[in-house]
Order: C-alpha cells, then sequence, then structure tokens
C-alpha cells in the first residue's frame, strides 16, 4: 500500500478526510440552470470546484428498425483537457465513457422519459436528443455532478418548433417540454478500506477500493446500479452503500427545485 | 449614410464584454471571455515537458492551442464532437496570433497548451478564444510583452461595422474579418477575410478594430486585476 493511501485511510479511521470533511459530507453543491444559450436545455453544476455544464440538442432521425415507434436520448462525456491536466485531446477515453453511460442507464432505465412521445411519424422520423456532458474543472467526483447536471438540464429543455419543410426551427423552441415522470439522481459510494465516503475528490479517487454509483427515485426504488474498482464488495456493504446512496440523493434532489 | 444594426448598435460599438480570470482552479491559468451571446474558456497547462519530437525546438519553448466549440454550442445543430478541419485551422491561426507577445526562450524544449471551449456562440468565437486565452497565458505567469485583444471587424451592407453578430454574419453580403492587435504597438497578428471588400474599406475595418481593442484590452486588465486584488495569488 502507498504512503499516500495510509495517509488518507490514517484521517478516515478518526472520521476526517484531508480537506477537513466527515466521510459522508458533499462539498458545497450549486445548480444554475440554462447555462448555454444556443442549447435546447442545459444546467451547470459544481461540486466544490468541480464544474460540469449539460446541454441538451433534439435532432430529428429515424426511428430504430426494432423501436419504430420511440425516439431516442444518447448520452455523450467529453472530459475536455481544459478540465484536468491529465486528460488528453482525442476521442473519449473509457473513463469518460463509463461516465456517459452510467449517466445514460440513470435516466433511460428510470423509464422516466416516455420515448414513444418522441416519435414523430412511426418508422420515418423522430426526435433524437443528445445530452452532452464536458468537463469545465475536475476536482473529483465528475460521476455525480454529471448526472445531476444531465437532468437538470433535460427538465429545462424545450422542443424546437418545427418549419414548414418539417425541419427544426432552433430559433423558436416551442412551450412543449421534455416530460419526466421520475426524477432519478445518481450517488456514488466510494470504499477505502473498510470506510465509505461520498463526493471524492481527485486524490481519493486514486486510491479507492471500490465503488457503486447508485441512480434512486423520489419513491426510494432503484434505478440503475454500476460498481468500479477492483475490491469485491460484501452483499451487507453493498445494502450500507445502497442505503446512503439513497440519503445523499434526496439532498440533491433538492437542488432540482 | 449610417446603416440600422438588428440590435441598434452604433458602427463602432462592442456588444457587451465580460472577462473573468482563474476561472478553471485545476490549470496552472485559466481565463474566460463573453462578449455578447459568445462565451469563451480557456485553460493554459504548462510550460511542460513534451515527448512529441514536432512540438519540441532546442532554442525555445513552443505553443500550442486548441479550439473546440462544445456539442451544444451552435445557434443551429448539434456540433459532432472530435476536431473537425474548421477547429484545427482555428488553432493554428491561434498560435500565431499569441506567440508573438510571449517570450518562451527560457522553456527550451517544452510546450505551452492551450485549451479553448466555447460553450455559447454567437460569431467572433476565435476572437473570443484569443482574449480568453490571452488572459490565461498571464493568469499562468507565462512571460509576456503584452496582452492580445482580438475582435471582428467587417462589413454589412457595404457599411464598415465591428464585431458581427450571427445574425449580421448572415446577412448576404456580410464579411467578416477577424483581427488580433497588440495593443502597445498596435500591430496586428491575426487577420483573416470572408467576403468581397473595398481597400480603403479594409483600412477602415482595420483602424476600427485597432480602436475598439483598447476597450477589450481594459476589461481583460481588469479580470487579471480582480483576481490577484489583495495580494492573492489563487
Amino acid at each position: 500500500m502507498n504512503d499516500f493511501k495510509k495517509h488518507i485511510k490514517q484521517g478516515l479511521d478518526k472520521d476526517i478526510r484531508l480537506d477537513g470533511r466527515k466521510p459522508m459530507d458533499y462539498r458545497e453543491v450549486s445548480l444554475q440552470n440554462d447555462t448555454s444559450k444556443n442549447a435546447e436545455g442545459s444546467a451547470t453544476v459544481k461540486i466544490g470546484n468541480t464544474e460540469v455544464i449539460v446541454g441538451v440538442k433534439f435532432e430529428l432521425g429515424k426511428p430504430y428498425p426494432d423501436k419504430p415507434d420511440e425516439g431516442t436520448i444518447m448520452v455523450g462525456a467529453e472530459f475536455l483537457p481544459m478540465a484536468n491536466p491529465e486528460f488528453e485531446p482525442g476521442p473519449p477515453t473509457i473513463d469518460a465513457i463509463e461516465v456517459a453511460r452510467v449517466t445514460d442507464r440513470g435516466i433511460r432505465e428510470s423509464k422516466a422519459m416516455d420515448f414513444k412521445k418522441l416519435c414523430i411519424s412511426a418508422g420515418e422520423k423522430c426526435w433524437i436528443i443528445s445530452i452532452d456532458i464536458c468537463t469545465i474543472n475536475d476536482e473529483g467526483n465528475l460521476f455525480d455532478a454529471s448526472a445531476l447536471a444531465a437532468i437538470a438540464a433535460i427538465k429545462n429543455a424545450k422542443f424546437p418548433s418545427l418549419k414548414e419543410d418539417g425541419s427544426p426551427d432552433y430559433k423558436k423552441l416551442s412551450s412543449k417540454k421534455l416530460e419526466l415522470k421520475f426524477t432519478p439522481v445518481s450517488v456514488t459510494v466510494y470504499k477505502i478500506g473498510d470506510k465509505f465516503i461520498v463526493d471524492p475528490t481527485i486524490e481519493e479517487q486514486k486510491v479507492y477500493d471500490s465503488r457503486l454509483t447508485v441512480a434512486t427515485m423520489e419513491d426510494g426504488r432503484l434505478c440503475a446500479m454500476q460498481k468500479g474498482g477492483e475490491m469485491p464488495l460484501t452483499i451487507e456493504e453493498i445494502d450500507k452503500m445502497v442505503e446512503i446512496a439513497t440519503e445523499k440523493g434526496k439532498m440533491l434532489r433538492k437542488f432540482l427545485g | 449614410m449610417t446603416i440600422k444594426r438588428p440590435d441598434k448598435r452604433k458602427i463602432d460599438e462592442l456588444r457587451p464584454i465580460e472577462a473573468k480570470a482563474g476561472v478553471i482552479k485545476r490549470a496552472d491559468g485559466s481565463g474566460w471571455f463573453k462578449i455578447g451571446n459568445t462565451v469563451a474558456y480557456a485553460a493554459v497547462y504548462g510550460p511542460k515537458a513534451t515527448h512529441l519530437r514536432f512540438l519540441k525546438s532546442p532554442d525555445k519553448g513552443n505553443l500550442r492551442c486548441h479550439y473546440n466549440m462544445m456539442p451544444f454550442s451552435g445557434a443551429g445543430d448539434r456540433v459532432r464532437p472530435g476536431g473537425s478541419r474548421r477547429s484545427k485551422e482555428i488553432s493554428k491561426v491561434m498560435e500565431d496570433a499569441l506567440s508573438p507577445v510571449l517570450n518562451l526562450d527560457n522553456f527550451p524544449n517544452s510546450i505551452v497548451e492551450v485549451y479553448v471551449e466555447l460553450s455559447q456562440t454567437d460569431a467572433g468565437t476565435r476572437c473570443a478564444g484569443i482574449c480568453a486565452a490571452s488572459i490565461a497565458l498571464a493568469d499562468a505567469g507565462i512571460p509576456m510583452k503584452d496582452l492580445v485583444c482580438a475582435v471582428a471587424v467587417g462589413s454589412i451592407k457595404g457599411e464598415v461595422v465591428i464585431d458581427l453578430s450571427k445574425e449580421e454574419e448572415d446577412i448576404g453580403d456580410a464579411v467578416d474579418i477577424p483581427i488580433a492587435v497588440i495593443p502597445s504597438t498596435g500591430k496586428i497578428t491575426l487577420l483573416q477575410m470572408d467576403g468581397i471588400l473595398k481597400r480603403e474599406d479594409l483600412k477602415k475595418a482595420l483602424e476600427l478594430g485597432k480602436a475598439a481593442s483598447s476597450k477589450i484590452y481594459e476589461v481583460q486588465k481588469k479580470a487579471l486585476k480582480d483576481k490577484f486584488k489583495g495580494g492573492e495569488s489563487k
């Protein structure tokens, strides 16, 4: 075990983290809506110094052959090299793909959005909604910041109106919003040694043993999960992590208004 | 003589400008520049070592810019992530626009990376990017002779104007001339032009841009001073 990890673990044994927080403390969270004017929906989330902007764009496309009466969503994450000296320009890395896919599942699997309402004409034309996550500053916990910003951006997104030729008029948004039956919120719980923490810093993210991202809905049901890290978890540990994620999810959901 | 601009600005009137320094804490230096509805972030990393031989010079450090529009930043369709020919070209002209004020003689074999990201666009993105990058380079403590101020000049309906919006750029015969100026010398470090223009109008447009650069300069300097007010470093 490296000395740095030992140092973090010794702190956790006394319930204290390198930046002075308790294991279950989030840094200050803030959410601002409509932070990019040309997007049909957008939001910026800050957790401590970590900052993520998410924009939603509507495009017309063809439904998938196996679901001819449904539109779809597409979540992408750009780990912009401006946000972290370790990020490089180029195609998305596996870490960015994981954040995008975990965020996607949190939204998709909650069935919060009725994809049938995104269909304009069956088998022919539907809305494809791109939800793009861009990092501005990464000081840890991109998972939770991305998911929260994504759901906020979806909540404030408005459909573009259609021109006479059927193409979208991005300059004139309609008053129609994307309906969400639930608001799924993701919380990632990290395990370092035998302790749990939430909202990790970069340093903590470098030494964790395992993590579990849990997306929960307001009724307490779970809608998506992802385990990461090299160490295995017991059923009891998973249950405890889900309990923490549910509790912290309630706190994060308040920012969505 | 004077034409009506869609947003009722005078021909030599810039859109509202705001700027900040130190907005990206992970970076060695950063800047944020907003002109009208165009918003640019810039982050500087370096000077640092590079293993890429073609980027190294044994006599001085090199500047490398990366220009990118966020996928949702454009007025029309989503911008596909990943570089385009356009973004590569803009990155190149940004390097040429900023290099003349940098002194990287003491950093041989190293590079300074500048990442420019547009979160919202309404024309003039490369100019906003250069303004943000210039703040970021100064914030990073890179030795500089001066800042660089950039703005688009051009003409609409045959009249010379400054700081064209997207709506103005889309007018049939609009001419777009992004320029960058070193305020202390008045010399021009970026010059591109799209459209048809008379020689005397070009001169007029460049004079207009040079005059406006002093206003941009003040906003950039204020952003830097605000960050370091009271001796606070970061």
